[in-house]
């Protein structure tokens, strides 16, 4: 969508309190797993209608101002419902224990989040490339006024994939609760790597954002086994000399 | 901005009125108070350097707190080697920002708009991991602590204690209000008028001879430096520098500064800062949503009012 979300992260954050509130309340993971996306779409929806609209046309920098705000805001707020002390959650029975596979083992729970994330992956990718949903938006994007000289109602469209990216960020906040700390300033931590993610990956790449996440988390992964102290600092080393090299990213559509 | 007469000398008078009510505050106002405010001009410098970059070069930048914080802990790294004096503290901090600064900036402006914007953030995050996991310079996250303040002068018939009450506050004002008088000059100075035409358009900038990359170098060199004496003025007061004043939502937090005061003005950054740090510092004292009134007064003028405090005078 060619916009640049500072608040995606606070998205991110919403949804894993929306299931760490679901599950105190009801004691049941799916049910969250369920209404999270579902909310933060909501959500999502709301606020592109009510604010994004106006800075499309602004560029990128009164849109990371904005959502700079947002995230603000959206910290208060959580603050202010939760209080500041870092909540848990555990994994659905089912989910909680260890697997063997290949001789070694993995936590049952990992190896389901490894299958929601290749899941949704393969979902965005065909929908990208194979939907007609997907070619709208990439035509939205590259060419508005023309998109809309075809009929094409751009600004529901948006509102749509906007609202679609809320939920699925509120997704990966429930499927990423019980196994990271839930806390207000999450949404700062996540949000740096999945700039990184995008930008190395690509901007405009579903492909490339795979490929991106693929790339660091096995690099962060290697880089602290190897050399602990500098992890996080290779990793923005990364996103730089990707930034240096090929600014649009690696499997980016444009530069 | 050119002002014709009537509105140069309303615009004095507005700056010395300013300049003057800060300087009686340590006359009036309780301890913590100063605190804020020392804090607020600290952040006014910093917020200075910014505009520098943002305003009138149009560079934004999401790393520009790593600056900031390369000028704390160089001046924490040598006052707490017993070295004194606030000229060579305060210089170290600017010094060592700018020295950090030539290869980010560098690698930097190849690129503008949203790929610095993100290039930036991502330097910025590199020298906070840095700050984080050097250990034995930085001490990670536990920080350097313990600065002590300079003793102004080798003089003693003039030696007034920093620790006195209102006095780095004084110091404070006084580096701020050169600051802005330096950084004034500079903007209307052929250089900064240069900047001005390479921000609003590099090409023909440079089909008419102009050296842009260099210009917009040398600002980024510029703002560094500033944001690095701000830091090291932000050690000596707090007594100690952490890595979280390198992390990038405090950068966020000078933009909100920038653009709430009014960006390309120099005084609204000063402006802003007040506010940012007032809502941060002295609204949490009375109020628990600091943070929500603060992201909603952002959220407002970033859609309404996007030439901020000195936009709205502009226009009237």
């Amino acid at each position: 969508m060619d916009v640049l979300n500072l608040a995606h992260g606070s998205f991110y954050m919403v949804g894993a309190y929306i299931a760490y509130s679901v599950v105190v309340a009801t004691n049941s993971f799916w049910l969250a797993f369920l209404v999270a996306p579902v909310l933060l779409a909501l959500l999502g929806a709301a606020l592109e209608v009510v604010f994004f609209r106006r800075l499309y046309r602004h560029g990128h920098l009164a849109q990371v101002l904005l959502t700079f705000g947002f995230t603000l805001v959206f910290v208060d707020l959580i603050r202010s419902q939760f209080g500041p002390t870092t909540r848990s959650i555990a994994p659905p029975p089912g989910l909680g224990g260890a697997v063997e596979l290949f001789g070694a083992t993995f936590s049952a729970y990992s190896l389901f989040i490894l299958g929601v994330a290749i899941g949704v992956g393969a979902l965005l990718l065909l929908g990208w490339r194979f939907l007609r949903v997907g070619a709208v938006l990439r035509a939205g994007v590259e060419d508005k006024e023309m998109a809309g000289l075809l009929g094409i109602n751009l600004p529901t469209v948006f509102t749509l994939t906007f609202a679609f990216g809320a939920g699925l960020a509120g997704l990966a906040g429930v499927v990423g609760a019980p196994e990271f700390a839930i806390y207000p300033g999450m949404d700062a931590s996540v949000l740096i790597l999945a700039l990184v993610v995008v930008v190395v990956g690509g901007l405009g790449s579903i492909e490339g954002a795979i490929v991106g996440s693929a790339l660091i988390g096995l690099g962060y992964v290697i880089g602290t086994s190897f050399f602990p102290q500098f992890a996080i600092g290779l990793i923005f080393a990364v996103m730089a000399a990707v930034l240096i090299v090929r600014p649009s990213g690696l499997l980016g559509r444009r530069s | 901005m050119t002002l014709g007469r009537a509105a140069s000398a309303r615009y004095a008078a507005f700056l010395g009125t300013l300049a003057i009510g800060l300087a009686t505050i340590p006359l009036w106002a309780p301890r913590f108070w100063i605190y804020i405010a020392t804090q607020a001009l600290i952040f006014a410098i910093f917020a200075m350097s910014l505009d520098l970059l943002l305003g009138y070069a149009g560079l934004p930048s999401l790393g520009h707190a790593a600056f900031f914080g390369v000028g704390a802990y160089a001046c924490a790294l040598l006052a707490l080697r017993d070295v004194d004096g606030l000229f060579p503290l305060l210089l170290v901090g600017g010094v060592a920002a700018a020295i950090v600064a030539v290869p980010i900036g560098a690698l930097s402006l190849r690129t503008t708009g949203i790929y610095f914007l993100m290039l930036t953030l991502a330097f910025g995050q590199m020298l906070w991991g840095l700050a984080v996991n050097w250990v034995s310079l930085t001490r990670g996250t536990d920080g350097l602590i313990g600065i002590p303040r300079p003793t102004l002068l080798g003089l003693d018939a003039f030696e007034i204690s920093l620790y006195e009450r209102g006095a780095f506050f004084i110091l404070c004002l006084i580096v701020a209000i050169v600051t802005f008088a330096l950084l004034q000059m500079l903007a209307r100075s052929p250089f900064g008028k240069t900047l001005e035409g390479i921000r609003e358009n590099e090409r023909r900038m440079r089909a008419l001879g102009f050296p842009t990359v260099r210009y917009r170098f040398a600002a980024f060199i510029a703002a560094a430096a500033v944001a690095g004496m701000a830091g090291a003025l932000a050690a000596m007061s707090n007594g100690y520098a952490t890595p979280d004043l390198l992390y990038w939502t405090v950068s966020g937090l000078a933009l909100v500064a920038v653009v709430v005061g009014g960006a390309r003005s120099l005084i609204g950054p000063v402006l802003g800062a007040f506010v940012v740090v007032f809502a941060q510092l002295g609204l949490s004292t009375y109020v628990e949503r600091w943070e929500l009134i603060l992201g909603a007064i952002f959220i407002a003028f970033v859609l309404f009012v996007p030439g901020g405090l000195v936009g709205l005078v502009r226009r009237a």
